[in-house]
């Protein structure tokens, strides 16, 4: 029933939008080739689906965004557990993250173009700026919260290293952790299109250049519509696998 | 002697202002025997237990176990602390399991063992819970149960009832008593509640605030089996209240 509900919420919702989509069009005195319809913008998604141009450039995008996301991930969680570890180390590197951590990636992006040149790198660069530093943060910060009694509880029970961090300082951080990669997730999705808009000659960002370049804001507008929907399933994926973790941890409600 | 502390002292530094928590302790236990530490907050009773377990090095004296001198906790003397220290992202069975990882105890060894000692609590069908899912009461048997798991010679406490209700609390007494007699564990047991030391103890250590002190040494001369309402009993608490009673410069805290 619960279900039900959301699904309602959600098909209203989304009903609003576009019927304010829908008004605009009828009063706007835009050219409709450049102010389309949401008839007009579903047609082109069609367009798209059909000639296999839109699962093309999804595929592209994702590999990008996986190999972006989790090897950043991986790096700020791992880097994390150490500098979170070491607080007398961390005390040094931590005014470097900081005046780093506000630069927003695409600032970045002209410099990775010249290094790297165009393709996948400067996407996956991009995107893996944009995950690092909540992760890496986040990661410190939980380390740092840890309830003391578990390591004491460790070194009485002889749990030294690398098995302290693996059954006692990760599952233990583990909650706060998954609160700065589920954000991460979010901001790196948003970079994405950003890196591919610039430094690509495929993938979605790249798509709604292309279709600016031609004039064709059905198209445009279309794959705008499919990066927010990927969005919302990348979450819901991220919150499934969060939840599979915690129960297995005994953590979840 | 087994355990020995010599002319222990231990310095504090608190907001600018140095601070006593022992002050020339010097104390002897026999393998076997189950002591309290009893006094009122500030008496350096659980800086003497951290010390002892190794959590603490004292600032001058000397803290030996077994003729060694003690530098780091170890396996072989577990403390069980007041909230527990249960991993919670770990089932019953799991947690009671901790320490014969380290110690390298092949899996099924492992589960035999910890059942064993789950069972000797008293919560046999618990394994598979997570510690939330028990009562205070019972996720303190599972940290007893963990600890007993690894056979340890020395059992150290620090006040490990004092966040139970008053019937749990007794109920606990008397398992940690029978357990203390059936496995034949040395003893360390911090507490500010008078009955409780009495009910445990072989031998009381009484200790006074300002600075952490050693003020007597009680016997008690009570057997295995303890009735709260015995005569003898009363005679020996009252004892102790008077010891806490005299009067002693600065000393206003107590427990009844």
């Amino acid at each position: 029933m619960k279900r039900l509900l959301s699904l309602k919420n959600v098909v209203i919702s989304v009903a609003i939008l576009i019927l304010i989509w829908q008004l605009l069009f009828y009063v706007s005195s835009y050219d409709k080739a450049l102010f389309p319809s949401p008839k007009m913008a579903f047609d082109a998604l069609v367009e798209m689906i059909v000639s296999g141009k839109l699962f093309e450039n999804i595929k592209t995008s994702m590999y990008r965004f996986a190999a972006g996301y989790f090897s950043s991930v991986i790096v700020a969680v791992i880097l994390g557990l150490i500098l979170g570890r070491l607080p007398k180390v961390f005390q040094y590197i931590n005014p470097a993250v900081q005046l780093l951590r506000p630069i927003s990636p695409t600032a970045w992006m002209p410099f990775i173009v010249l290094l790297f040149g165009i393709g996948d790198v400067p996407a996956i660069v991009i995107i893996f700026i944009a995950a690092f530093f909540p992760v890496l943060l986040s990661t410190v910060a939980a380390v740092g919260n840890i309830d003391p009694i578990y390591l004491k509880v460790s070194k009485n029970f002889g749990i030294k290293q690398p098995s302290l961090t693996w059954k006692v300082i990760l599952p233990a951080a583990f909650p706060q952790i998954a609160n700065g990669i589920h954000l991460a997730l979010g901001t790196a999705w948003i970079f994405l299109v950003a890196g591919e808009m610039v430094g690509a000659q495929s993938g979605l960002g790249y798509q709604i250049i292309d279709a600016r370049n031609n004039i064709r804001a059905d198209i445009l507008l279309a794959t705008i519509l499919v990066i927010g929907l990927i969005g919302i399933l990348l979450d819901g994926a991220l919150k499934l696998i969060e939840k599979a973790i915690l129960r297995s941890w005994g953590g979840a409600e | 002697m087994y355990i020995e502390v010599k002319d222990a002292c231990k310095d504090f530094v608190q907001d600018g202002k140095r601070f006593t928590a022992l002050d020339h302790v010097s104390l002897d236990i026999e393998k076997g025997e189950f002591i309290c530490l009893l006094g009122p907050s500030g008496c350096g009773k659980s800086t003497l237990l951290n010390a002892l377990a190794g959590f603490e090095k004292v600032s001058s004296g000397t803290v030996r176990i077994g003729g060694k001198e003690v530098t780091e906790p170890s396996l072989s003397n577990i403390t069980i602390f007041q909230n527990y220290g249960l991993l919670p992202w770990r089932t019953v069975l799991k947690n009671v399991e901790l320490g014969l990882e380290s110690k390298k105890v092949p899996k099924e060894k492992r589960a035999e063992i910890s059942k064993k000692y789950l069972e000797l609590v008293g919560l046999s069908g618990y394994e598979k819970r997570y510690p939330k899912q028990l009562s205070g009461g019972q996720q303190q048997r599972v940290a007893i149960a963990r600890g007993l798991a690894v056979d340890p010679d020395i059992i150290f406490m620090d006040e490990p009832f004092g966040a139970l209700d008053a019937i749990t609390r007794m109920k606990l007494q008397e398992d940690i008593l029978r357990i203390s007699r059936e496995e034949k564990k040395t003893i360390i047991f911090v507490t500010h509640d008078i009955e409780e030391a009495v009910f445990l103890a072989d031998r009381i250590v009484v200790m006074m605030a300002d600075p952490g002190r050693i003020k007597s040494i009680v016997k008690v001369p009570l057997g295995a089996h303890r009735d709260r309402t015995s005569d003898d009993f009363l005679y020996v608490r009252d004892k102790i209240f008077e010891l806490f009673n005299m009067k002693t410069e600065g000393f206003i805290e107590y427990y009844i």
